[in-house]
């Protein structure tokens, strides 16, 4: 039996997972709860949020994030690629401005428009 | 001398749904003024993720939330300018703003909402001891540097307060190439919410210091070590020094509602939230002034700012509309467990309605009840699992439960009875 803190929302469950048994998730007050339980002892990810490089906009930097959750290990992977990316204003929200980010097959998006 | 119907006084999630809300409501003769040089407030700089889940039902970054209600309000064509200091507010409710094309300038309005936010609490507010070089920032400044103007503030970080703002810096600055030695908090829990402590410190191995606190601040021109050590009720405990070498100490240790302005106007205010005492339709003391958001009281959550002012917005509406009753108005009376209840008053003659009180806990309970009396007659009870200082609860009263009301309602927390 393992413990931890479901991070699907704020109220942050606490979580037993039963990792004998088909991972079966107790103490989740909803269904993103035992995904979340599931996943984390199995596959854990994370959505990446952070800034790319701009010119001409309102400030230099634009934040961006990612399409969807990626592997927890390829996080820094993914800061990375950030790094070489100079946006040029205009932008436009949600705008996807890399494809496949790491090979996670996930894209990187604007999160504002600038 | 311009007159509006309501002048709002800050441009971020509070003043654009309060905006929004009245626009809804009938009135549009608004004028909505703002500091900075957009709208959005401080959710233009929280690029982390979480936000939106109660208003939206999908998780948002803080632009993105921004974005939103910005479009929605534009949307509308209400009136509004940025980059424009509201300088005085008076009792009569004329308001005094300057910007760099009209200079100064006077108006009047008929409703004020004051929607002005919150600061961060810096380092005299705790005597922070020892030097004072540079170095020592408060978390939500060193985020505004990052996400915003590209700059990292330091390398060898530690931080000081568990707030949720520096929880979230510990895995930012993580993640641009710094390294975070800790987070020291005084108290033995955490003041930040706890998801943030999974995937801002557990993720990156940032270790939480409980019950410890920065003793001393060590350097002359810039921070070069601080002193860590373990406290009991508020006490440094002998021999449990710990030094560590950094060059930026972040402070994350509270927010307070930004109240200048209702100073000024004697507006009377909750010693314990900070922010103006109100009645259930959001008026503060002084008649036609209004407030909601974190500069009424700190919330953890935007979903409930953008709720409770869209809510405010509509009082604002009714008393624009004259349809505010006069009743006699009860307290609200935080008792044992409880640190604050907003609204800190409530009119019983208007209840057709269900009404919203937003509540603290003064510690963390497990298993207990939230007991409700008025005339030491107890209400009702809400059982909870789980209570802490960091989460704000909220209990919901139905217009049935409000007419049973005689005298001042209370709120406690219980044991529960097994």
């Amino acid at each position: 039996m393992k413990t931890l803190t479901c991070i699907a929302c704020p109220i942050g469950c606490h979580l037993e997972v039963d990792v004998e048994h088909d991972y079966k998730v107790s103490g989740n007050q909803c269904k993103k709860g035992e995904l979340f339980g599931k996943k984390e002892l199995q596959n854990p990810t994370r959505t990446v949020t952070s800034t790319v490089k701009i010119s001409g906009g309102l400030y230099p930097r634009v934040p961006v994030k990612t399409s969807d959750e990626i592997p927890k290990a390829k996080i820094f992977e993914v800061m990375e690629e950030l790094n070489a990316i100079v946006l040029k204003s205009p932008v436009k929200m949600n705008q996807i401005i890399l494809k496949n980010v790491a090979n996670t097959g996930v894209d990187i998006i604007t999160t504002r428009s600038m | 001398m311009n007159e509006y119907d309501a002048i709002i006084i800050g441009g971020g999630s509070a003043g654009l749904a309060a905006a929004i809300s009245l626009y809804n409501e009938g009135v549009k003769d608004i004028l909505l003024l703002e500091r900075d040089k957009e709208l959005g407030g401080i959710l233009n700089q929280c690029i982390h993720n979480g936000f939106g889940l109660k208003v939206f039902k999908e998780e948002l970054t803080g632009p993105e939330y921004a974005e939103r209600y910005k479009q929605e309000f534009l949307e509308k064509n209400i009136a509004y300018k940025t980059s424009t200091m509201v300088i005085k507010c008076s009792k009569d409710r004329v308001v005094e703003y300057a910007n760099e094309e009209e200079g100064f300038v006077q108006i009047k309005g008929k409703a004020i909402l004051l929607t002005t936010g919150c600061y961060e609490r810096n380092a005299g507010a705790i005597a922070l001891p020892g030097h004072r070089p540079s170095g020592v920032i408060t978390a939500g400044a060193a985020q505004k540097y990052l996400n915003m103007d590209g700059y990292l503030v330091g390398k060898k970080v530690f931080i000081l307060g568990s707030g949720d703002i520096g929880l979230i810096m510990a895995r930012r600055m993580t993640l641009e190439g710094a390294e975070v030695l800790g987070v020291a908090e005084v108290m033995p829990y955490s003041g930040g919410l706890k998801r943030n402590i999974v995937q801002c410190l557990d993720d990156y191995n940032i270790p939480l210091y409980l019950s410890h606190t920065v003793t001393e601040i060590i350097g002359e021109e810039h921070i070069e070590q601080i002193v860590l050590q373990e406290v009991k009720d508020f006490v440094p405990l002998e021999g449990t020094k710990k030094v560590f070498d950094v060059d930026t100490l972040l402070l994350s240790i509270g927010l307070i509602p930004e109240q200048s302005l209702a100073e000024q106007v004697g507006i009377v205010l909750d010693k314990k939230t900070r922010g103006p005492i109100v009645d259930d339709s959001y008026q503060t003391s002084v008649d036609g002034y209004f407030a909601c958001g974190n500069a009424l009281h700190v919330h953890d959550l935007v979903d409930f700012v953008s709720k409770e002012s869209s809510q405010a917005g509509k009082a604002v509406a009714d008393f624009l509309k004259q349809n505010t009753k006069k009743s006699e108005a009860i307290p609200t009376i935080p008792k044992k467990g409880i640190s604050y209840i907003v609204p800190q008053k409530i009119h019983l003659d208007h209840q057709n309605q269900a009404l919203d009180l937003f509540f603290r806990v003064d510690n963390v309970y497990q298993n207990q009840d939230i007991v409700l009396t008025s005339n030491q007659k107890e209400i009702k009870r809400y059982k909870k699992r789980h209570l802490a200082p960091a989460e704000m609860e909220k209990i919901i009263l139905p217009p049935a439960l409000l007419k049973e009301l005689q005298g001042d309602l209370e709120l406690s927390v219980e044991v529960r009875d097994q």
